[in-house]
């Protein structure tokens, strides 16, 4: 069954005719070209595949088109956009924190994810936040140091940032 | 540009961005997609297949549908696709090809395949056992080897010490899964994929379908991680998409997904190490060393597994007498390949682990213990080589007991809630092929362009998957000849117009295929006010190198990259859950290319070895893999990750581009031991497999609490 399913993807309304029992993955990926968003796992334990759903974060192979109805999504191709990408990219690329980079689109969205509801995280929260992001490559430390570098460079720009909750 | 200087990652930003492509997001026009029809059994003859009516545009591609039915790796046992009998539970029966994915799924649940069913073989005891024989070789061995140095039958008044060290599977669980697409055009046969070995991949596909050197083109995409896991496998996939698109002349696309990866994909090789050692004055002077690995079914890269696990067995010790042997057995599960470390995990765990158990035996400290077989310059490998290098492990020793304060926190004791351990372990890694396989099987040549507009372009066969290859050679190039990094132009390659520069695996591309590019970058730099011109290197064997492909006699390794760890654990009183705290390691890998690559390999080798030694706990029953997901395979999150602190030590390799030598398996290969050690020495008991899983601890525990009543 195809109906028609608005929502609002990185900042633009836009409309589809599909199953709304379609994952939100394979809409991002195929009909929009948004191949930043990647699948690891399918199953909801990877990461690979996060996005923002109003502003929750969320796997996004476990989201069927249904519940984004009227909803905002963003994806990296939107979060790329911003100020607070370009701090947190700068953070990544200084530590060293990619290497294959298969996972890092979604660890940086669920970097953001971290830096909104925390400003300034400890090693424990950061591990915290990230938890949910698999990573076989790097050994996740220099993750880590990827963070408190964007904290230290532009920290304040998440602590002042309430706007989009 | 200097070499020392520490550049950012080529391919940092678009990695970053997600705007790079890997094989899942290329597009290609009017693409069909493919899926795996699957053996269910685990050995087997096929008796029928029956199909349901296939729709329009809807193909089944089968053993029928190409020309040569073997993968070609070192030998051709593997078929493409089963021929009338299948020998493990997923091999490939044919692929299911078509526009719509939900169609192709239908046929497939709506196939059925109807068997008579053969006996199978399950572990290496029964493949030993050899009631039922799977192979044609006699008592299932593919492949059996021995060798020894010194005369262990004239020790006497030895004490003795013995015990069997077992390894499981491990899954790569590269993030990115297995893919080829494959396309013809013009006559051309083009194969894409995410792969390590793009002339691996063309030889198989040149077997498999004859077309021949100039019509058969393999093109690396951005491949998302591969840890060995993506050097034998992909050739099998390409032919099998090769296969369909010659018959449908459209692009053909086989991704697999998650679960049919882990399941059916080359894995590491369980083994199974015998190891008698012979002690006098507190020294092991001599060793019998027995090690058996499962191959599955057909015997892929297994044999050369088996000598890297063989001829790294006197780990980093000088062992004077020792007796070498080791065997690979075929059994009826998933067939096992590369995966980092090649062999060596197995048998250092092996190794370590008895130095270890025999230290605390003879109330020695293992690391005083381990350090005063330290081997030196000049004495002789166990395959009677000489090494001719350098060997700095005293100075490893030195500076691994400060940074991880050995001495002190040897003292620590238990918490209330938890028992404290620390290990120690010391190995090597040889850089490259095993002993004349550069020079004689690889034959690496690379190629440099100078280009008008002043800029350099790599041209080799060799692939960035992670490991930073895109920064490391470039900077190689760059520093030699003076100019911005930014300069040196390296892309995916593309067979048409790289060169054989070999395979990216075995810790050769640095030191192998960068000390090429670091020699024609001399002679770029000589002429570089010429206009446009190219300049090809062939590798040549330094001249010590020695070595016996009969005997295994002589030099197994042109050199030796080292490493020393320490872990310290806690094991939770109740539960029996380890957490690693520290993890502590010295390098030596001549000289870092660039230090922020080589933490990266040191961090991610690090936490890989610690899934292998404690988490990591794949098991076949019936010749089926138990754990299919993320879920049921736990591999490290970053809430496992220890904290992590390394040093180098500086030992430049002469025929190493600025002295590098191998890094990448290394780091992974020190971490089951040195885990498995710290617990032993936590829970005071002895273990013998890894991963050491609360569990396990459990079984150990209360075997010899119920045996002290
Ligand atoms: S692909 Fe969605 S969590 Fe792994
Ligand atoms: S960089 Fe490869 S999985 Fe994270």
């Amino acid at each position: 069954m195809q109906i028609e399913i608005k929502f609002n993807l990185n900042g633009e309304d836009v409309s589809i005719m599909t199953d709304p029992v379609r994952r939100l993955l394979d809409v991002l990926r195929e009909d929009f070209k948004l191949t930043g968003v990647k699948e690891g796992c399918s199953e909801g334990e990877c990461g690979a595949c996060v996005v923002f759903v109003n502003d929750i974060l969320v796997n996004s192979c476990m989201v069927p088109m249904a519940n984004v109805i009227n909803k905002k999504v963003m994806s990296i191709e939107g979060f790329k956009q911003t100020k607070e990408f370009e701090v947190i990219e700068k953070g990544f690329l200084e530590a060293g924190a990619v290497q294959c980079g298969f996972c890092t689109p979604g660890m940086i969205m669920a970097t953001e994810n971290l830096l909104r509801n925390i400003s300034n995280p400890s090693v424990e929260e950061i591990k915290e936040g990230l938890s949910g992001n698999i990573c076989r490559c790097t050994g996740y430390q220099t993750i880590i140091e990827a963070v408190q570098l964007t904290v230290k460079d532009g920290g304040e720009l998440w602590k002042s940032n309430l706007t989009s909750l | 540009m200097r070499i020392n200087t520490r550049k950012i990652r080529t391919d940092g930003k678009e990695k970053i961005r997600g705007e790079n492509k890997y094989l899942e997001d290329l597009e290609f026009k009017n693409l069909y997609y493919a899926r795996t029809l699957r053996s269910e059994v685990s050995r087997g003859i096929i008796k029928e297949i029956i199909y349901p009516e296939i729709p329009e545009n809807y193909y089944i591609v089968d053993k029928n549908d190409i020309y040569r039915n073997e993968v070609k790796m070192v030998e051709v046992d593997m078929p493409i696709f089963a021929k009338d009998q299948v020998n493990y539970i997923g091999e490939p029966i044919s692929l299911i090809v078509g526009q719509n994915k939900d169609v192709i799924i239908d046929i497939i649940n709506n196939t059925k395949v109807i068997y008579e069913e053969l006996p199978s073989v399950y572990s290496m005891e029964e493949a030993k056992a050899n009631n039922v024989t799977i192979i044609e070789k006699e008592n299932n061995e593919f492949v059996s080897h021995e060798f020894s140095t010194g005369d262990i039958s004239s020790l006497n008044n030895c004490e003795i010490f013995d015990g069997v060290y077992e390894t499981t599977y491990q899954e790569q669980l590269y993030m990115e899964k297995q893919g080829a697409v494959g396309d013809y055009k013009d006559g051309e046969l083009i194969v894409y994929g995410s792969m390590q070995c793009p002339y691996y991949v063309k030889n198989a596909l040149m077997h498999a379908t004859g077309y021949n050197e100039i019509n058969t083109r393999v093109i690396q995409t951005d491949t998302g991680g591969a840890f060995g896991g993506k050097e034998e496998y992909p050739s099998l996939m390409a032919c099998q998409v090769a296969a369909a698109t010659l018959k449908i002349k459209n692009p053909v696309r086989l991704i697999f997904d998650r679960r049919e990866d882990i399941m059916y994909t080359t894995k590491r090789h369980p083994s199974k190490t015998y190891i008698k050692s012979y002690v006098k004055n507190n020294k092991i002077v001599g060793i019998d060393i027995d090690i058996s690995l499962d191959a599955g079914p057909y015997i892929g890269l297994s044999d050369v597994v088996l000598q890297r696990a063989l001829f790294t067995l006197n780990g980093a010790y000088q062992i004077e007498n020792a007796n070498i042997k080791g065997t690979v057995y075929a059994t009826n599960n998933v067939f096992t390949g590369a995966f980092r470390g090649f062999g060596a995990p197995q048998s250092m765990f092996a190794l370590e682990q008895h130095f270890n158990q025999v230290a605390n035996k003879l109330k020695i400290d293992p690391f005083e213990f381990k350090k005063s077989h330290f081997v030196k310059q000049g004495q002789k490998t166990v395959t009677n080589g000489v090494y001719v290098e350098k060997i700095k492990l005293d100075e490893i020793a030195d500076k691994l007991e400060k940074l991880s304060d050995y001495k002190n926190k040897m003292k620590l004791l238990d918490t209330e809630d938890y028992y404290y351990g620390i290990g120690v372990s010391f190995v090597p890694h040889g850089g490259g092929f095993t002993g004349d396989g550069e020079a004689e099987h690889i034959k690496a040549k690379v190629k440099l362009k100078k280009n008008k507009n002043n800029t350099v372009e790599i041209l080799i066969a060799n692939v960035e998957m992670g490991q930073g290859a895109k920064t490391a050679l470039p900077k190689i190039v760059a520093s030699v000849i003076d100019i911005n990094l930014e300069d040196v132009i390296y892309n995916n390659p593309d067979t048409k117009y790289v060169p054989d520069s070999g395979p990216t695996v075995a810790s050769r591309t640095t030191m192998v295929v960068g000390r090429l590019l670091y020699k024609a970058a001399e002679k770029v730099k000589e002429r570089f006010n010429e206009e446009e011109f190219i300049i090809e290197e062939n590798f040549k064997a330094p001249d010590y190198l020695v070595w016996d492909p009969e005997t295994f006699q002589g030099n197994a390794y042109m050199s030796y990259s080292w490493s020393g760890n320490v872990a310290e654990v806690l094991v939770d009183k109740i539960t029996y859950d380890v957490t690693v705290k520290n993890i502590y390691g010295v390098y030596d890998v001549g000289y870092p290319i660039d230090i922020k690559l080589v933490e990266g390999q040191i961090h991610g080798g690090i936490i890989q070895g610690m899934g292998m030694g404690m988490m990591e706990n794949m098991t076949s029953k019936n010749g089926k893999i138990e754990q299919n997901n993320f879920e049921a395979y736990s591999v490290p999150t970053i809430k496992d990750m220890p904290h992590m602190e390394f040093d180098l030590v500086i030992n430049e390799y002469d025929d190493g581009p600025y002295g590098a030598k191998g890094v990448g398996e290394l780091t992974l290969v020190g971490i089951p031991p040195a885990i498995a050690s710290a617990i032993e020495n936590a829970v005071n008991k002895e273990f013998f497999k890894v991963p050491v899983t609360p569990e396990y601890i459990l079984e150990v525990k209360e075997y010899a609490d119920r045996n002290q009543i």
